[in-house]
């Protein structure tokens, strides 16, 4: 089990590489890539933002989680920090199992609850307007 | 009074205007630190769903406060 924090766009197949175990008949590999739109508006790059020493702590308890609830053999996640441009690598999760139910699930469950818990923050930057933290927006008072 | 040293994140960072400030305060629990920190810095505002940390660890915002605590206030989360 292996979580990263690593600046820049990331490498799949790297971060991949150590998912071998001939045990296994199932690699279930998600990607997430920086989209070029977000509720409606242009994006054209963003930056990624995180407290290294907890979101890594906190991915780590994941992925102990997700070993707990399914019999996978092992589960790597890479998240970026920094700036990333349109279609860049921003996180990538990797598990590998001897089937391929548990294998996704856990694939699921792990991108799921990192993008819920780990502190890791997002700035968009806009076609239209100025770069926003997501998430953030300040509530309109009537 | 006591001392608690408070770092800004992200979001934080930006409505505060500053990325870390040491309170002398009354404050007894995170929440008043919170609420220490919006007397200082009017831009400042809870969204929901913000997390916090204590003495570099995940905690809640009725975790208590000691003299010479850090705490770390993270707005909502947005990874992936």
């Amino acid at each position: 089990m292996k979580m990263a924090i690593q600046q820049g766009g990331l490498d799949m197949a790297a971060v991949t590489a150590s998912l071998q175990d001939d045990r296994c008949g199932a690699a279930v590999v998600f990607e997430g890539r920086v989209r070029n739109h977000n509720e409606g508006r242009d994006v054209t790059g963003l930056e990624y933002e995180a407290h290294e020493p907890l979101a890594v702590s906190e991915g780590e308890v994941v992925l102990a989680e997700a070993a707990r609830r399914w019999p996978i053999r092992d589960a790597v996640c890479v998240h970026a920090v920094g700036t990333l441009e349109i279609g860049a690598v921003a996180v990538v999760v990797g598990v590998i199992g001897d089937h391929r139910g548990e294998a996704f699930e856990a694939a699921r469950f792990i991108i799921d609850e990192i993008k819920a818990r780990l502190p890791i923050w997002k700035r968009e930057h806009y076609v239209d307007g100025p770069a926003e933290w997501v998430n953030c927006q300040r509530p309109v008072i009537d | 009074m006591h001392s608690i040293q408070v770092r800004f994140f992200a979001a934080f960072r930006e409505f505060a205007g500053t990325d870390a400030v040491l309170l002398e305060t009354d404050a007894e629990t995170v929440d008043d630190v919170f609420e220490a920190c919006l007397q200082q810095f009017p831009r400042l505002f809870r969204p929901e769903a913000s997390l916090v940390a204590v003495n570099e660890k995940m905690a809640d915002w009725s975790t208590a406060v000691r003299n010479g605590d850090e705490v770390l206030f993270f707005p909502p989360v947005a990874g992936g």
